[in-house]
């Protein structure tokens, strides 16, 4: 182990590089670049020993991945924002298809206005392709969510892509500390890649078929019964992550300071830190308040979030998205959870953080002032007066 | 109570100020376990000779506001013309702000043959800081510079705290 000063992109190559990818099909973009660029660079300096396919454009990266996927190799591509939405058609050819390929999203901004800025429109926009997602809190987490994404995806029970989702700029290229782990723990962490579902002269399958209407929603309930057997897989699999490498994560969802809590503060990634501070600071003048990351979007934690809102009276879920027409799909996802749960509270939407527009801690002060007050709307946009 | 001190750099395309901004929070963060730090930069597109800002944070407890400095504890200029009456307002009242001079940009040209000043205001920075010293910035160059530049940089460094008082 060693412990280095890296951005999140930078980690998260690490942590690409530990998992020993056969094939990496990638095009470039801000700021998903560093990625790529480092991977290109341990590929050409032999300290990944890996095929690298510098194709010319998304929908050739992931289509590249499948290909390689299809032969029993472990895949890796790598995007952000524009780039993610040319891969949509792609996304369920290799959900569909139970092609565990692991793809790094440096969440940011869709065009028009065009803009390079994080925000997390184009991940959630794409949340009913078939895709395990998960969202990092810091560079840490982004590393060790490279090594569990394909021991999630590739485990026999599950056979679905995974995306691990960056906050564009906010992580991808912050510098911080970051522990990178042995090529030895990794290894006893992550086993190679084996499985069936592949090429394979010995033993011949059809891959890739057409199923018409006789059969094809047997495929898609397998499809997400593939999916749900996360909750199921994952905390064994974070057990064996903390034998080995010391670091315990807390499963699909990560509450804080949520036990006896009132107000809560449902969020996804980064700015989830920013709301821990304020916790703290208001848990200090004695306001019961708590914030509740959802580190994983896909499968949805429905359970655990239930679970871990026991005592709350009100809630806000704050995401960098909004449905158009509608409220943001964060919110929509945790409005379904709470009504199936029966639990009486009330639920408030912030939209903020847009197009990259800092989230700073008065905002977070804001939206719980508004928990506590109550409001007549439910939907807010931070930072417009509403 | 966690101590946080927030540095905000501020220079053009080229000059250096996010390599300067980086190399202080891996010299203090590689120092100690309980040392945290961030280092970023303005986010965007990047273009030679435009103002840039960078951002570090420095602090003994984790960091987990990512958000970018409004008001920092230093101002570090790394070219005149970017001294204009905005700095003060990024400033705490109890702030302190560092210009390049041309002391500094004489020192910096003796020791590296170039006039880039990032790594001798860096250095002085660090010897208004209680947390650093010598040779934290030394193991920082060693973690985050080029292998070709390292010793004119542990030169200039070291130049940079023999003689900080005549370049203030």
């Amino acid at each position: 182990m060693s412990t280095e000063f890296l951005s999140g992109d930078e980690a998260f190559a690490e942590g690409v590089r530990l998992a020993r990818p056969d094939v990496i099909s990638a095009y470039p973009i801000t700021p998903q670049t560093v990625v790529v660029e480092r991977l290109s660079e341990m590929v050409a300096d032999g300290s990944l020993d890996a095929t690298y396919l510098h194709v010319e454009s998304e929908h050739s990266a992931l289509s590249a991945a499948i290909g390689a996927s299809t032969t029993g190799v472990r895949t890796f591509t790598a995007t952000s924002s524009q780039g993610l939405l040319y891969m949509a058609e792609g996304l369920t050819y290799a959900s569909g298809g139970g092609f565990p390929i692991v793809m790094m999203n440096a969440n940011r901004s869709t065009a028009l206005p065009w803009n390079i800025y994080g925000d997390q429109r184009d991940a959630l926009s794409l949340l009913d392709h078939g895709w395990i997602q998960a969202y990092a809190v810091d560079a840490q987490e982004a590393l060790d969510l490279a090594l569990m994404a394909y021991r999630i995806a590739e485990d026999e029970r599950v056979m679905t892509p995974f995306m691990v989702n960056l906050d564009g700029f906010a992580l991808t290229h912050t510098y911080e500390t970051v522990e990178v782990p042995t090529q030895e723990d990794a290894d006893r962490f992550l086993p190679p890649y084996q499985t069936t579902n592949r090429f394979d002269l010995e033993h011949p399958v059809s891959i890739g078929f057409s199923a018409g209407p006789d059969t094809n929603d047997i495929f898609k309930y397998r499809e997400h019964e593939r999916m749900m057997q996360v909750f199921d897989v994952l905390p064994q699999a974070e057990e064996e992550f903390a034998e080995v490498f010391g670091r315990r994560y807390p499963g699909v969802v990560d509450p804080y300071r949520c036990d006896d809590a009132e107000f809560v503060i449902i969020t996804l990634g980064t700015v989830a830190g920013l709301v821990h501070d304020v916790v703290d600071r208001l848990r200090e003048a004695g306001t019961k308040v708590g914030c509740l990351r959802l580190r994983y979007l896909r499968p949805f934690p429905t359970e655990a979030l239930v679970e871990a809102l026991d005592d709350a009276k009100a809630v806000a879920v704050l995401e960098k998205d909004i449905s158009f027409g509608h409220t943001g799909t964060v919110f929509a996802d945790v409005s379904t959870a709470l009504q199936g749960a029966h639990l009486d509270l009330e639920a408030y939407n912030f939209i903020g953080g847009l197009g990259g527009r800092d989230i700073n801690a008065a905002d977070i002060e804001t939206i719980f002032t508004t928990l506590q007050r109550g409001d007549t709307d439910t939907l807010h946009f931070l930072g417009m007066g509403a | 109570m966690a101590t946080t001190q927030k540095i905000i750099w501020l220079g053009r395309g080229g000059q250096g100020a996010f390599s300067a901004a980086k190399l202080l929070g891996a010299a203090y963060a590689l120092g100690a376990p309980d040392h945290h730090a961030l280092a970023f930069p303005s986010f965007g597109p990047e273009r030679r000779g435009a103002p840039v800002r960078a951002y570090t944070k420095l602090s003994d407890a984790p960091i987990n506001d990512r958000s970018s400095i409004v008001q920092a504890d230093f101002v570090v200029c790394l070219d005149e013309t970017l001294n204009d009456a905005g700095v003060a307002d990024l400033l705490k009242p109890e702030g302190e702000f560092l210009l390049v001079n041309e002391r500094i940009t004489d020192l910096a040209r003796e020791v590296l043959g170039r006039e880039i000043v990032n790594t001798a205001l860096l250095a002085l920075l660090a010897t208004r800081l209680t947390s650093l010293d010598c040779s934290d910035l030394e193991r920082g160059i060693e973690a985050t510079m080029n292998e070709r530049i390292r010793p004119k940089n542990i030169e200039l460094v070291r130049r940079v705290f023999a003689q900080k008082d005549e370049l203030l």
